[in-house]
């Protein structure tokens, strides 16, 4: 008796905890579950998701992809480009209570140059070393200047962990993550939830206004908008473009949203092994003839409820790095064939790999569709994701649909895919001239220079076409209509600094 | 008696040692490199490099298999390359989920299928009859994600009843974690529930025409007595065996509920798994299911051997 009576109080305390703590409770769907929460060893996106929150970085984007202060509250380069100078927030401290300093900094960057398995590495491998100046300065020696060094450290590259934590975990770091965010972590459950929890000492803590936060990875797009519906969630990133209707004519919530950093298209193998000596990777009016073949518009018509936003070039047409000379094209049927026929295979077949989801099923059957009619014949080589990563670094491809999520600065979205050799480039496209360029735009800390740099290398590849561009992402958050003051960003994290419920 | 179980026993441990090697050797059959899922789109060929080298991808399948046959002797079934978990860990949480999850399936299913399958067989040939056949094919060829989104669509979003998916520990609340469980486990046992029900309706059929059960009812038994105590005990053996193996099926995951429901278990677990090639993972699941499979027969053999004396020396 005395048991059942003790087990009836303990429940009756947790239901009252409960209701007082999902006052100011956010529980928000992601469509994927993350991988480790070690900002240095992460990868997936939905994880960065979560870092906005444990994490704070040196700095970050607004909205218009400007760099704003967050850890760091001003900063400077030497006329070189070599030496960056940045002043730190003061009275910031990790989660642990240890303080965040210049040597905090330093500790960071060096762990995430060598850190065993280190993402990246690769991302700020043009930072030599960092110099502690004092308690609140510290200074980063560039080997050459390298101009998305900001945008890097507005992501993984420029979050700070806690040194101590950092030191006492080691690579088990992500299994229960201690940084300077506005939220500290609670509990994770491998593919149920991540809950972290309001932290007392942040920097920033007037403009949050909720005490926990579950993340709770739904992948399936219609069971995550049910939970939204029914109200076991408050928001969820990435509502599918078919579903938009539903939330717009419903009162209960709010759409928002915004034209992502991410491109998709068809990367042709110009150069990458055997595969690549046929007409399509060697004639460039063959690539030209497919690119004219196809409908932009009709395609995200037609996949996407015209929701996305049809593009030509690795940024979309609203990034200010867009080169306007290109604008979108239209379909052009005719001058296609007349191509084809010129290049001397007016009726060409050819394989195209697609990767085995929905998704990725429609487009290359539209593409299909349409390029039948300029007289492609191609065939859909429907293929495992991680197998298709593979064929394409191996070369076992002739033109894979396939997308880049996206970096915020463009040298992310071009650099490392077209130049000669880069890591991503797995059609080895490689023109010296476009690579003169775009090294230029890469060391340049002048936007009007850097901008006609791009320009010159767009001179190069666009008419190469060792991609053909299709159409951008844009990213729908869904939530509910109590919730207020958030705002969408291009990069797709979700930022709660401001937002509370009404 | 104990010489038949050292038997039984010396006979699971070449089976398992097959098992290990089965499942090393068809995971690396898989195409897709394990380093280039894991460094997605940060995949600089250093940074394969380095993962190739962290988790020993570089050297030959063989030494593979030796170091982690080794660590597996010593308990140690590795780690996540994904989440740098204990895989032991990951199975020890998903675990009790997907128990849970089998049970309560198994409890619908009976509770469902064998009352209908009596019925049907007492009233052969009758509407009713014909109307669980119905439902009980239905039940067959529905797949089950289309009927939990369907469930998910009427019981949360329009009738606001339970919750659209998630799962609650029972120990943080019983309440939460029967609503969060039922609809899964509904969609689960459905296709049981069917089968159930047809075993206990042809059981059932055949058992009622057996002489005893005509004398049973030439001595004036009540015809609930005979359908009861008499009929169904018999019946039930065959519907016994059939309900041991699906549990067993249930056990080793249901991946497509799981994944519509986004239950944490076993079925989910396995299939990331397999989809970012962690390969400690998927070695660690499906050797401990099959020897979850072994013991359970071990123990199936054990009860035999006690139950029917003629086994006995």
């Amino acid at each position: 008796m005395i048991k059942r009576n003790l087990f009836a109080a303990a429940a009756i305390a947790v239901a009252l905890g409960s209701t007082a703590a999902s006052a100011q409770a956010l529980r928000i769907g992601l469509a994927e579950d993350p991988d480790i929460l070690d900002p240095h060893l992460a990868r997936t996106f939905v994880g960065r998701i979560v870092f906005s929150s444990l994490c704070d970085k040196l700095v970050d984007i607004d909205v218009n992809l400007k760099i704003v202060p967050q850890l760091a509250t001003s900063w400077s380069t030497t006329e070189d480009g070599k030496e960056v100078t940045f002043k730190l927030r003061q009275g910031v401290i990790f989660h642990d209570g240890t303080p965040f300093n210049a040597e905090a900094v330093k500790y960071n960057i060096d762990r995430a140059k060598n850190i065993q398995g280190s993402f990246r590495k690769a991302e700020i491998a043009d930072v030599e070393r960092v110099e502690v100046v004092d308690q609140h300065t510290a200074k980063m020696i560039l080997s050459k200047p390298f101009s998305p060094l900001l945008a890097q450290l507005s992501d993984r590259a420029g979050m700070m962990i806690s040194p101590k934590a950092g030191a006492e975990m080691g690579d088990k770091f992500g299994n229960k993550p201690v940084c300077s965010g506005a939220f500290k972590f609670v509990e994770r459950v491998q593919q149920d939830r991540i809950v972290v929890e309001k932290f007392d000492g942040y920097w920033n803590k007037a403009n949050i206004h909720f005490d926990r936060i579950t993340y709770l990875p739904i992948i399936d797009t219609t069971v995550r908008l049910a939970n939204l519906q029914s109200g076991q969630l408050d928001l969820i990133e990435r509502t599918a473009p078919t579903d938009l209707e539903k939330v717009r004519k419903d009162s209960r919530f709010k759409l928002s949203s915004v034209t992502g950093l991410a491109y998709n298209g068809i990367t042709i193998n110009l150069g990458n092994g055997p595969r690549a000596n046929n007409p399509l990777g060697q004639d460039p009016r063959i690539r030209e003839a497919l690119d004219l073949s196809i409908d932009r518009k009709a395609l995200v018509q037609v996949v996407f409820n015209g929701e996305f936003e049809p593009g030509n070039q690795p940024v979309p047409p609203t990034n200010p790095f867009y080169v306007k000379k290109y604008p979108v094209p239209g379909r052009d049927v005719a001058k296609a064939k007349e191509l084809l026929k010129a290049a001397g295979h007016p009726n060409f077949s050819f394989d195209l790999m697609v990767t085995n989801d929905t998704i990725g099923q429609q487009v290359a059957q539209v593409i299909q569709s349409m390029a039948r009619e300029a007289g492609f014949d191609i065939k859909l080589i429907s293929t495992e994701f991680t197998t298709a990563l593979n064929n394409q670094t191996k070369g076992d491809f002739t033109a894979f649909v396939i997308g880049w999520s996206g970096r915020s600065d463009p040298d992310g979205n071009i650099n490392v895919f077209v130049m000669c050799g880069a890591p991503l480039n797995e059609g080895k496209y490689c023109d010296q001239e476009a690579d003169k360029a775009l090294n230029e735009a890469r060391t340049t800390g002048d936007t009007s220079k850097r901008m006609a740099a791009f320009e010159r290398a767009a001179d190069r590849y666009m008419p190469a076409r060792p991609r053909i561009y299709l159409y951008h992402d844009k990213r729908f958050f869904s939530h509910t209509a109590k919730l207020a003051g958030f705002e969408a960003h291009p990069d797709g994290l979700i930022r709660l600094t401001g937002v509370r419920f009404q | 008696m104990w010489t038949y179980f050292i038997g039984r026993l010396a006979i699971s441990v070449p089976t398992l040692f097959f098992v290990t090697i089965i499942v090393f050797g068809l995971q690396h059959l898989l195409p897709g490199d394990p380093a280039l899922a894991l460094a997605g789109e940060d995949r600089s060929p250093e940074a394969i490099e380095a993962i190739r080298k962290q988790y020993k991808l570089d050297q030959p399948i063989p030494v593979q298999y030796v170091y982690w046959i080794t660590g597996v002797l010593q308990g140690d079934l590795g780690e996540s390359i994904r989440t740098k978990k204990a895989v032991t860990d990951l199975i020890l949480e998903k675990l009790p989920v997907t128990v849970e999850l089998a049970l309560l399936s198994m409890v619908l299913a009976l509770v469902i299928g064998i009352p209908f399958g009596v019925i049907s067989a007492v009233r052969k040939g009758s509407g009713l009859d014909y109307t669980t056949s119905v439902v009980g094919l239905a039940g067959l060829s529905i797949p089950n994600f289309w009927l939990g989104i369907m469930m998910i669509l009427l019981f949360s979003v329009e009738l606001g009843w339970l919750p659209a998916s998630g799962y609650v520990s029972p120990w943080e609340s019983l309440r939460g974690n029967l609503a969060a469980m039922i609809m899964p486990a509904f969609v689960l046992s459905n296709a049981i529930t069917a089968v159930m029900m047809r075993h206990t309706r042809s059981a059932m059929l055949s058992v009622m025409r057996s002489d005893y059960v005509r004398t049973a009812r030439a001595k004036g038994l009540d015809e609930r007595v005979v359908i009861l105590k008499h009929s169904l005990r018999n019946a039930l053996i065959p519907v016994v065996t059939v309900g041991a193996l699906q549990l067993g099926v249930l056990l080793s995951g249901a991946v497509l509920t799981e994944q519509v429901f986004t239950i944490p278990g076993f079925g989910k677990l396995i299939v990331d798994a397999v989809f970012n090639r962690d390969y400690a993972v998927v070695q660690g699941v499906v050797l401990f299911t099959a020897s979850a499979y072994i013991a359970l027969n071990l123990c199936a053999d054990m009860a035999y051997f006690l139950i029917n004396p003629r086994m006995r020396g």
